[in-house]
């Protein structure tokens, strides 16, 4: 039998990059831990949570913190513990998928924005000034208004797009910048004399190695997604209920309660500051690895 | 505890009513008031909704009107008496002398007939969305200007309180000879205020009109309503921004201001002509069989959800399609023969099951479509679809802007739904033209035809004694939660939180009338 690598133990090359990362950046690497709990959380939900999300008790209504319900309980008896491990689902999902569409499809536009150049490129930043004019926001609340809902696996698909929309000018913006400079390079020159197509040097030579700026880019927009997603939610064009949400945790019977009940708010509140705050983190501290121009 | 007690103390005192009736009403000041939703256009004769009601109110009038605080007393309008043949086919009412549009031009028996033509009977390209209350006017006959006469084709039971709507908004017959969608887009009644503004977004203003015909009224010197809604509605009732809010507080809303106002604030409530019922598209499967939608609404336990929702919504009393507590409506004991009116809810979910499993209907899925007004709409929602999961259904919640909603509901792009059944006053034939035939009436949206709900509707409506009517309604409920074409949830309670200087203004269980303010004032 041919010797296989086993899934606990990384080739020493990328163990050495993971460890130096660690080393070089530990803020980061804790950043990192954050969200792999929240991601672990997430995935793993149904085995750790001893209440049903959406199970309405009405015998445990507004339920102070106790070891029963450790974050307490809302105004429908719902354990909150449970709807926030089962929101940080929603939040990773929407946040890494609208961030993953926005960011793949704002890198495109800016890499063939760089690479056609000329009036191309004219146009396209142009319209990509107009988009930028948009408070974030703004944009998202009038594309979610005008798409409505459709759920496709339980995901509001159209809520994706409406948060993916507002990240694509950012990031074509930046990608493009990064891709001017590649497009110089001699074996672009030597795609083009060597006859290959305007796809392929785009997807095969050019966007390869845009990737550290998207990367960063991508981690920075999750954190962004994430709390466009809360700020939709919460202003009712998000997840609808019963569905465990943590934009959705602050609105609704939430601000009836939140004097009588504050941890209605509270943990919820503190579930997207502590994703937003990591995933920033982990965006800045694979800024200041990745890009030479941070190093020291 | 002591914060309950601090709230108790609060509440009692809130709603400790003062001797209104012995303070002698003064003259002055602007009311500011909170109104939640925009209209979509001016035409009271096209709008359904309070967001319509509250703006155009204190702009027109109407031939009678409901004695707010003798609910369902009726009191003359524009009318100053009325008189009805022994037959009851014969409807004559002598016009005050004094009445004038805010034109100043005088308002007459044409006026009346012009508006009542257009209820009964609209143009091309105007919506009456009375059209069927007045379906039984044979003739309007204007034997001189202060004199209008209705013949009726049929006897009917609610023809008086239909005079009474405060939806039938009195129109110039001048203007509406121009336009007949004058009203659409213009103000121009005979009620206590003239119209001054309207900002989309932000507010609207009124003002006193001096020429109106019940003398030394109105009190005020004009009002001032603005756009607000929720926590922000709150907060400017907190601070001393706005008077009042005329649609309805939840129970912790009311708290909160009582709590943070003391005795600055009075609480006034009732039951509420409204309610949401569950909405069955009978149009597609598996909700075209009884059993199913049977099974549905057995699953709910709406003793049980009635207690504790209203800790949390506006929700409040068991009922079927008349108001809890209206002489008309069912008793507990009469609603315990009704198929999802159990007590014993353990044993009306078994019998759901199975009523399931003999439709051949198994990990039945459904979506409830709903709208995103939160209050009592989210809760109510969320009660029934958690009723459901007890039954082993599972239930995908979409709510929906308003305009996305009812194109839903009218388009038949449904499976299940929340929809509101609100009226002006508790009155059968309102309530029952709900539930008849697709093809009799506009406001049925399950697509379904029974015309033995059809023949006891116009039975009741032709019903002569009061005891016949009653029977009739009793086998009309009785069919219909048979079939379950709908489910009834729970009745609303209507809250009222407001300035305890604001006087002359009393709840009604209809959030539509009483919003003249012809009789409001200030106490300084």
């Amino acid at each position: 039998m041919a010797a296989t690598t086993t899934g606990s133990t990384l080739p020493s090359r990328e163990r050495s990059a993971l460890l130096r990362f660690v080393v070089e950046q530990p803020l980061g690497a804790a950043a990192f831990v954050v969200i792999l709990v929240m991601a672990l959380a997430a995935a793993f939900a149904d085995w750790i949570v001893p209440y049903d999300p959406e199970a309405i008790d009405f015998s445990a209504m507004l339920a102070a913190p106790s070891p029963a319900h450790p974050f307490g309980t809302d105004a429908f008896g719902r354990d909150i513990l449970t709807r926030i491990i089962y929101g940080a689902r929603t939040a990773l999902s929407i946040g890494l998928l609208s961030s993953l569409l926005g960011c793949a499809a704002g890198a495109v536009i800016g890499v063939a924005s760089a690479y056609f150049g000329g009036r191309t490129d004219l146009v396209v930043q142009r319209f990509v000034d107009i988009l930028l004019s948009f408070p974030i926001i703004v944009l998202a609340l009038v594309v979610v208004a005008m798409l409505g809902r459709r759920l496709v696996l339980g995901i509001d698909v159209n809520l994706i797009v409406a948060i993916a929309i507002p990240i694509v000018p950012k990031v074509a913006r930046v990608i493009r910048s990064a891709a001017l400079s590649i497009r110089e390079m001699p074996y672009i020159d030597a795609a083009r004399a060597a006859g290959y197509s305007h796809a392929r040097i785009i997807f095969r030579h050019m966007c390869p190695n845009v990737v550290a700026p998207f990367l960063i880019m991508l981690t920075a927009f999750i954190a962004q997604a994430i709390l466009l997603e809360a700020s939709l939610s919460f202003l009712g064009l998000g997840v609808s209920e019963p569905k465990p949400a943590w934009g959705l945790m602050l609105a609704g019977n939430a601000s009836d309660f939140y004097r009588e009940a504050p941890w209605m708010v509270i943990f919820p509140g503190l579930a997207i500051s502590l994703a937003v705050f990591a995933f920033n983190l982990l965006g800045d501290s694979l800024r200041d690895w990745l890009d030479p121009k941070f190093r020291t | 505890m002591l914060r309950s007690c601090a709230l108790l103390t609060g509440l009692a005192a809130a709603l400790a009513l003062p001797a209104a009736a012995q303070e002698t009403p003064k003259r002055g000041g602007t009311l500011q008031f909170a109104i939640s939703g925009e209209p979509p256009n001016y035409d009271c004769h096209a709008n359904s909704s309070f967001a319509a009601i509250h703006w155009l109110a204190p702009h027109y009038s109407t031939l009678l009107k409901f004695d707010t605080a003798n609910y369902p007393k009726i009191l003359p309008g524009v009318a100053q008496s009325y008189e009805v043949s022994p037959d009851q086919l014969t409807y004559t009412f002598k016009l005050r002398p004094n009445v004038k549009f805010h034109d100043g031009s005088a308002m007459t028996s044409t006026d009346i007939k012009a508006t009542y033509e257009r209820l009964r009977n609209p143009p091309q390209g105007v919506v009456s969305l009375r059209q069927a209350s007045f379906e039984d006017i044979a003739a309007i006959e204007t034997p001189d200007p202060l004199t209008v006469v209705f013949k009726l084709s049929k006897p009917d039971a609610s023809m008086l309180a239909n005079f009474a709507s405060p939806w039938n908004c009195i129109y110039s017959a001048a203007k509406l000879q121009q336009d007949p969608n004058f009203p659409k887009t213009n103000i121009l009644g005979t009620g206590a205020f003239k119209f001054v503004e309207h900002v989309k977004g932000s507010h609207w203003i009124g003002q006193r009109f001096e020429d109106y015909y019940e003398q030394g009224k109105p009190y005020l010197d004009g009002f001032r309503a603005v756009l607000l809604s929720g926590a922000p509605m709150i907060n400017a009732m907190n601070g001393g921004q706005i008077m009042a809010e005329f649609r309805g507080f939840s129970p912790a809303e009311r708290d909160r201001l009582v709590q943070s106002l003391g005795e600055k604030v009075q609480v006034q409530e009732s039951g509420w002509v409204c309610k949401l019922d569950i909405l069955f598209n009978t149009a597609k499967k598996p909700f075209d069989d009884a059993r199913v939608r049977r099974a549905l609404s057995m699953a709910i336990d709406r003793w049980g959800g009635a207690k504790n929702l209203q800790r949390i919504a506006f929700v409040k009393e068991v009922g079927g399609i008349l108001r809890p507590g209206y002489e008309f409506a069912a008793s507990k004991d009469e609603l315990a023969q009704y198929p999802g009116f159990s007590e014993n809810i353990q044993a009306a979910r078994e019998h759901a099951k199975k009523l399931l499993a003999e439709a051949g209907v198994q990990n039945l899925k459904l979506t409830l479509t709903n709208r995103t007004v939160a209050m009592p709409y989210t809760p109510t929602g969320l009660f029934v679809i958690d009723q459901w999961r007890q039954i082993g259904v599972q239930a995908e919640h979409s709510q929906l802007e308003t305009a996305p909603y009812q194109a839903s509901l009218q388009s038949g792009n449904y499976e299940a739904a929340l929809n509101f059944a609100c009226d002006f006053m508790d009155e059968p034939n309102l309530q029952l033209i709900n539930y008849i035939s697709k093809d009799q009436s506009s406001l049925n949206y399950g697509n379904y035809i029974d015309r033995k709900l059809d023949e006891l509707y116009e039975k009741q409506k032709r019903a002569t004694s009061k005891d016949e009517r009653k029977r009739l309604i009793r086998e009309f409920e009785q069919h219909l939660f048979k079939e379950s074409y709908t489910a009834p949830v729970i009745w609303w309670h209507r809250y009222i939180v407001h300035d305890r200087r604001l006087k002359g203004w009393h709840i009604t269980p209809s959030h539509y009338l009483g919003q003249d303010l012809v009789d409001v004032w200030i106490a300084q």
